[in-house]
């Protein structure tokens, strides 16, 4: 104890309350984050695969991905995943809260082409600049301070967007 | 000349009507309007509202007396009834000594330091926030009067800015929601025009007290983004200028919400 107090420099009380104020400060945002934490898991990480737009559409599916039809109707109401339900309204039985801000999604596909659809769910931020609806496959890079653990990320895996393409041509 | 006087004020309430009509829109909404009836009615009710624990919490504080001899209520009264509730309605406030944009929890922070000369609590603390929730309890009903010009002008030109930038994964700026589209159903929950009167607040989703800060940060991290610090210059311009935002709407703290 003696050799210790000898041999640092005299912490001051200011110091000491810093300390003290960092220290509490870090638990308090490590316990609110997880508390406020929007109930996702970041998606598992992966390289991010480069996408074309032609003629406002992206014809090519994400990494070349297969997408099926019934994973990503679980995807498009979980509120951790897709939550396209937040906003849209979807013929998906047993849901009670639908959001109203965006348009509801019933026949979608008799209007959109899959290559459309799929422009819409990466980023739709190329047909409409100032849209709330967040980029699904946007490119990670363009991202404004993304949250630790969430940098270099996209909002849904390449997989999970085809599934939702998937689930959203056979709304027609 | 009685005839002359009355349809001139026919006239004049017509036109304000009119102009009524086409600012509906844009009128300025306290959180309350948009938060369930049965929200509205635990905020109304003191014993209901738990908001009011932490105004309790932060009268004991307000009066407790640290090793310097000096409290709270040494300076402002065992009530804070020396406390001008006019100045509380007019933050967060531009202090020319610091240069900087101080917040009620800054000033109280300030007066720990400077005056009761005791640890500094940290931001968020349970302790800070009912202290702060009591003091601003004091300004309730007031009027948020936000200073607008001189110095803040720019300060709040910049929280504006902050306000309309998109942050996190999920890309959004707070006001694709809160100027978009208040009044609107996420999943069950109304958005708000995500005024500041009500704060700090209690909230229903995390079952604590929010001040404004703290419930940006919040939404930041929702946004899957990287909240500001709670001291940062950004956490300030944008808390000033939502409150700003506010002006005219009455002071509800504790006011309870979502």
């Amino acid at each position: 104890m003696i050799y210790i107090n000898t041999s640092l420099p005299p912490v001051s009380r200011i110091g000491r309350m810093k300390i003290v104020n960092t220290l509490l400060l870090l638990l308090f945002a490590s316990l609110s984050a997880s508390a406020a934490d929007p109930e996702g898991v970041p998606p598992p990480p992966e390289p991010y695969c480069k996408w074309e737009m032609v003629n406002y559409a992206i014809p090519e599916s994400l990494c070349g991905l297969q997408g099926e039809a019934a994973r990503g109707e679980l995807i498009v109401s979980d509120a951790a995943k897709g939550n396209c339900l937040a906003c849209h309204q979807l013929p998906i039985k047993g849901v009670e809260a639908y959001g109203t801000i965006a348009p509801p999604l019933s026949g979608i596909a008799k209007r959109l082409s899959e290559a459309q659809l799929r422009l819409r769910v990466v980023d739709s931020r190329h047909l409409s600049p100032n849209s709330i609806m967040p980029g699904f496959y946007r490119d990670p890079s363009l991202i404004n301070r993304p949250g630790k653990g969430y940098a270099g990320r996209t909002f849904l895996a390449a997989q999970d967007v085809e599934d939702v393409i998937a689930y959203l041509v056979t709304l027609k | 000349m009685i005839k002359l006087t009355t349809s001139r004020l026919l006239l004049a309430s017509l036109i304000l009507l009119l102009a009524g009509a086409a600012w509906a829109d844009k009128e300025v909404k306290s959180g309350y309007e948009y938060v369930k009836d049965e929200t509205r009615t635990m905020q109304d009710d003191d014993f209901e509202n738990p908001g009011f624990l932490a105004v309790e919490q932060g009268r004991e504080l307000f009066n407790k007396t640290p090793d310097s001899g000096k409290s709270c209520a040494s300076c402002h009264g065992e009530q804070g009834e020396k406390l001008d509730v006019k100045s509380l309605a007019r933050y967060p406030v531009y202090d020319k000594e610091q240069g900087a944009i101080v917040r009620l929890e800054d000033r109280i922070r300030n007066c720990q330091e400077q005056q009761a000369k005791t640890d500094v609590l940290a931001y968020y603390d349970h302790e800070l926030l009912a202290l702060e929730t009591f003091v601003r309890n004091l300004a309730k009903g007031e009027q948020v009067n936000v200073q607008t010009d001189g110095e803040m002008e720019p300060l709040l030109k910049k929280g504006d800015e902050l306000f309309h930038i998109r942050y996190g994964l999920i890309d959004m700026s707070c006001a694709h929601c809160h100027d978009m589209y208040p009044g609107q159903f996420i999943r069950g929950q109304r958005i708000s025009q995500g005024q500041g009167n009500g704060f700090p607040a209690y909230r229903l989703d995390t079952g604590e007290m929010a001040n404004l800060d703290l419930r940006i940060k919040q939404c930041l991290t929702l946004m899957r983004a990287e909240p500001f610090a709670p001291d940062a210059e950004e956490s300030k311009l944008l808390e000033a200028y939502i409150m700003s935002r506010s002006n005219g709407l009455k002071i509800e703290t504790p006011a309870v919400r979502y």
